[in-house]
């Protein structure tokens, strides 16, 4: 393998009495790059964070983070991550300012360094106004702002987020994105888990998807896209009765693909890049008709995994996410 | 939210793995700043400290001005009596709410923060039994005001009622690792409320709290005997009333010195097993 991965796990198998969490996962990830671990709720996607993160020993399987041993060496490891996630929280009963200094004095800064450095971070996640109330009376958006300010107090090399803007209204969603950004910018290396592709092809330099504690693949955001067919241009005109013009301009655009009306007065085309957008916008004004809707969409998590398995990603799995959780 | 886009490490000089090696005496500092977190939380939430500070209220003034006159002939001597009891039940009774508390922590995830922090694994429950420190002062000071409004008064000296209010402090803070186990075996709060209650309540009432140990059946006075909560009561009593406390401190001190050596490690091997 190649000389820089800062996350590597090889052969994670975790079994929860029947529940077989992780069935052999292996991940990679090179310093300074997102991987986005895609998978629907109950894929193992916790388990193998909580694993990577010390949090739990896997049943087989190794797993090294900057060259430390998650087992053997979980002490220097838990010196280098940062972990934000469903199950790491912050204490709902200090305010804000309290929990990060908390953390800072866990984390040796001292106290004028956990003082400046939760200053540093209330600022920086727009906190500063709520800073001394307690965290239980922030809204949901804020409250995983400050999760993730916490994470960070340790300028950690490597983050873990798991479900980072699951809940999140998407405003707010895009955010978050902008901080994983310039988290990745500044050198940190990113291990984010999520249901949307979109959420990963919007963040991830790779994507591994897990299905049942497997990995069912792995790949760049480009790869899985090509795999699973890429976008869906989406148009509703103004006038119903353009349909049928605003086909053909579609089924032209959209690399010769028939265009489907999926739903009443939306008509969809596969396209393979982005400049088909533009392209479609300028036909559709040479042609003069009006559209009220116009969008590139990502195909959704159950289209990825039609394409990828043959069957969709099932809710069937929402009793063994609290299995994992337990 | 422009402000977002800042740099987050740069301006500080704690880069990444310049994350300082442990200092020594590491867990003495790591459980002082999580009891501190302890302490935060007592504060803001006073209301918590209604049970520990409503129940002796309750006690003495049900248990002197009822049985007062028929167990001791004047409502005086009994409450002179009954107060270093009442205050050792109590402050037993107040140790149950950390188990309540630690219980109802761990489902919520904060635990899992500290878990993948560079922190010594027992610190944070280390933490929370040290911080209830505080709660127990909190007792033990209501507990003689209100018994002082009643009319209670220190015969002995303010040096020996200070050593009798340490010695019940000292007695809840190492009872406290007994439901602080059972709050890592059970599964929800109200279970470790039920099951403490039902340990510490047969230790009160057979115990020489409410009446002279040597009233009791002889089958009962073996149990009594060795009840820690008898010893616990007769050292306060002598130390608060000047009266003779023979060995009663030094077995007081013995059963706290059991509790911890037996619970704090079954708490803590069940705590890294529980998560």
């Amino acid at each position: 393998m190649t000389a820089d991965l800062v996350i590597e796990a090889e052969g994670l198998v975790k079994t929860f009495g029947k529940t077989k969490a992780l069935q052999g996962v292996d991940l990679a990830v090179p310093r300074g790059t997102v991987l986005g671990v895609l998978g629907p709720n109950g894929a193992g996607k916790t388990t193998a964070v909580r694993i990577l993160s010390t949090l739990l020993p896997p049943d087989a399987g190794t797993a090294r983070i900057s060259g430390f041993d998650v087992v053997r060496d979980a002490e220097r490891v838990r010196r280098t991550i940062g972990l934000t996630g469903q199950y790491a929280s912050v204490d709902e009963d200090l305010s804000g300012r309290q929990n990060l200094e908390l953390f800072g004095t866990l984390l040796e800064l001292g106290r004028a360094g956990s003082r400046r450095r939760a200053v540093e971070l209330l600022e920086w996640f727009d906190l500063t106004a709520a800073a001394d109330r307690p965290a239980k009376t922030y809204s949901g958006g804020m409250r995983r702002r400050l999760d993730l300010a916490a994470s960070l107090v340790g300028s950690p090399d490597v983050i873990f987020l798991d479900e980072p803007t699951t809940g999140l209204d998407p405003a707010k969603r895009e955010d978050m994105w902008d901080v994983v950004r310039s988290l990745v910018t500044n050198g940190s290396t990113v291990l984010l888990t999520t249901q949307y592709l979109e959420e990963a092809d919007a963040l991830a330099d790779a994507i591994t998807v897990i299905d049942h504690g497997r990995v069912i693949a792995y790949d760049t955001p480009e790869g899985l896209k090509r795999v699973v067919g890429g976008q869906t241009l989406e148009v509703r005109p103004s006038d119903p009765a353009h349909l049928s013009r605003i086909a053909a301009i579609l089924s032209e655009v959209g690399s010769g693909a028939q265009a489907d009306e999926i739903r009443k007065g939306v008509l969809a085309v596969p396209v393979t890049d982005d400049a088909a957008l533009t392209e479609s916008v300028a036909r559709f004004a040479a042609a003069g008709i009006a559209v009220t809707e116009l969008s590139l969409h990502l195909p959704s998590l159950d289209e990825v995994f039609f394409t990828l398995t043959g069957r969709t990603a099932s809710e069937d799995d929402t009793t063994s996410l609290k299995e994992v959780a337990a | 939210m422009s402000t977002l886009v800042a740099p987050p490490r740069t301006t500080n000089a704690v880069l990444s793995t310049a994350v300082p090696n442990p200092r020594p005496f590491r867990l003495v500092r790591h459980s002082m700043a999580l009891a501190k977190r302890s302490l935060i939380k007592t504060w803001r939430t006073p209301e918590a400290l209604i049970d520990v500070t409503l129940q002796p209220v309750l006690f003495l003034v049900i248990f002197v001005y009822i049985f007062g006159g028929a167990v001791a002939g004047s409502t005086h001597d009994y409450l002179q009596f009954l107060l270093p009891g009442i205050l050792a039940q109590t402050i037993a009774t107040g140790a149950i709410a950390i188990g309540v508390n630690l219980n109802t922590d761990i489902a919520k995830g904060i635990f899992d923060r500290f878990r993948s922090l560079p922190v010594p694994r027992s610190a944070p429950l280390v933490g929370a039994v040290l911080g209830d420190v505080v709660r127990y002062v909190i007792v033990t000071v209501s507990t003689l005001a209100i018994g002082y409004l009643l009319g209670f008064r220190i015969d002995s000296d303010p040096l020996r009622a200070i050593a009798g209010c340490l010695l019940a402090v000292l007695f809840a803070l190492c009872l406290s690792w007994l439901p602080v186990f059972v709050a890592m075996k059970v599964r929800t709060p109200g279970a470790v409320q039920g099951l403490m209650f039902a340990l510490i309540m047969p230790l009160s009432f057979a115990s020489n709290v409410f009446v002279s140990a040597d009233t009791l059946p002889g089958w009962m006075q073996a149990f009594v005997d060795v009840n820690p909560m008898t010893h616990l009561v007769a050292a306060v009593r002598g130390l608060f009333l000047g009266t003779p406390v023979g060995s009663h401190v030094w077995w007081t001190l013995a059963w706290c010195a059991g509790f911890v050596a037996l619970f704090m490690p079954l708490a803590l091997r069940a705590y890294r097993k529980k998560i």
